[in-house]
């Protein structure tokens, strides 16, 4: 389950569109379940079909998160053009297995927001628990 | 010396649940030998076998890249902190 206000989903469908036709990325911060944080970071790869998360701003959103007292428990990116579904990339690269993988769709005219854990290359989707604030 | 490491989430379970841990050293490969010593579990996920830093493995000295140093031959000083990240990539193909 994720926990997450309706900010943050604005802010990474929002972030998702703006970087199109390229894919975006960012993390989220917080507690376990509980989203305290979205951070827009550089896709260094810059492309279409991949993404990688720049470095220098994971950094900077891992300090920012501990100084909340929170710690980086998610990643966030955008299928430009297919479902919101883990590629077998995403699988493969998977960096930790009690982080939240939530990926934005812009296949479709509506975006779509899905949120996955992603534990020994299993796909399991969990549930978005959207707070109005 | 001692310096500060940073551990991403990922590895802070083979270090005892720490977020911080303080290791000796004078230099980034020194640290990270070090760590791997204090934390066996951490050696095989910061390291490759050939003692090279893993390439899914990010190394900070404070803001900077140490790829774009000296690598592992970047030298410390009392205060830096060292922070470990995991690359993290992916992507729709």
């Amino acid at each position: 389950m994720l926990i997450i206000s309706q900010m943050f989903l604005d802010e990474m469908i929002a972030h998702a569109i703006r970087e199109y036709p390229l894919e975006a990325c960012g993390l989220i911060s917080g507690e376990k379940d509980l989203v305290k944080g979205f951070y827009k970071t550089r896709n260094d790869a810059a492309s279409a079909r991949i993404y990688t998360v720049n470095p220098l701003d994971y950094l900077k959103a891992d300090r920012d998160a501990e100084k909340n007292g929170a710690s980086i428990i998610g990643v966030v990116h955008s299928h430009t053009h297919s479902d919101a579904y883990p590629s077998p990339t995403d699988v493969v690269q998977a960096p930790d297995p009690a982080w939240h993988y939530i990926l934005v769709s812009l296949k479709h005219i509506d975006p779509i927001l899905r949120s996955f854990t992603i534990i020994d290359g299993n796909i399991v989707e969990e549930s978005v628990v959207r707070l109005n604030c | 010396m001692a310096i500060e490491v940073r551990l991403p989430t990922v590895l802070r379970a083979a270090a005892g649940g720490q977020a911080n841990v303080s290791v000796e050293g004078e230099t980034i490969g020194e640290i990270l030998k070090a760590l791997a010593e204090d934390f066996p579990g951490l050696g095989t996920q910061v390291l490759s076998l050939d003692g090279s830093l893993h390439r899914f493995v990010n190394v900070y000295l404070n803001d900077d890249d140490v790829r774009y140093l000296d690598k592992l031959d970047t030298k410390v000083i009392e205060g830096d902190v060292v922070s470990i990240l995991p690359a993290v990539a992916g992507g729709s193909c």
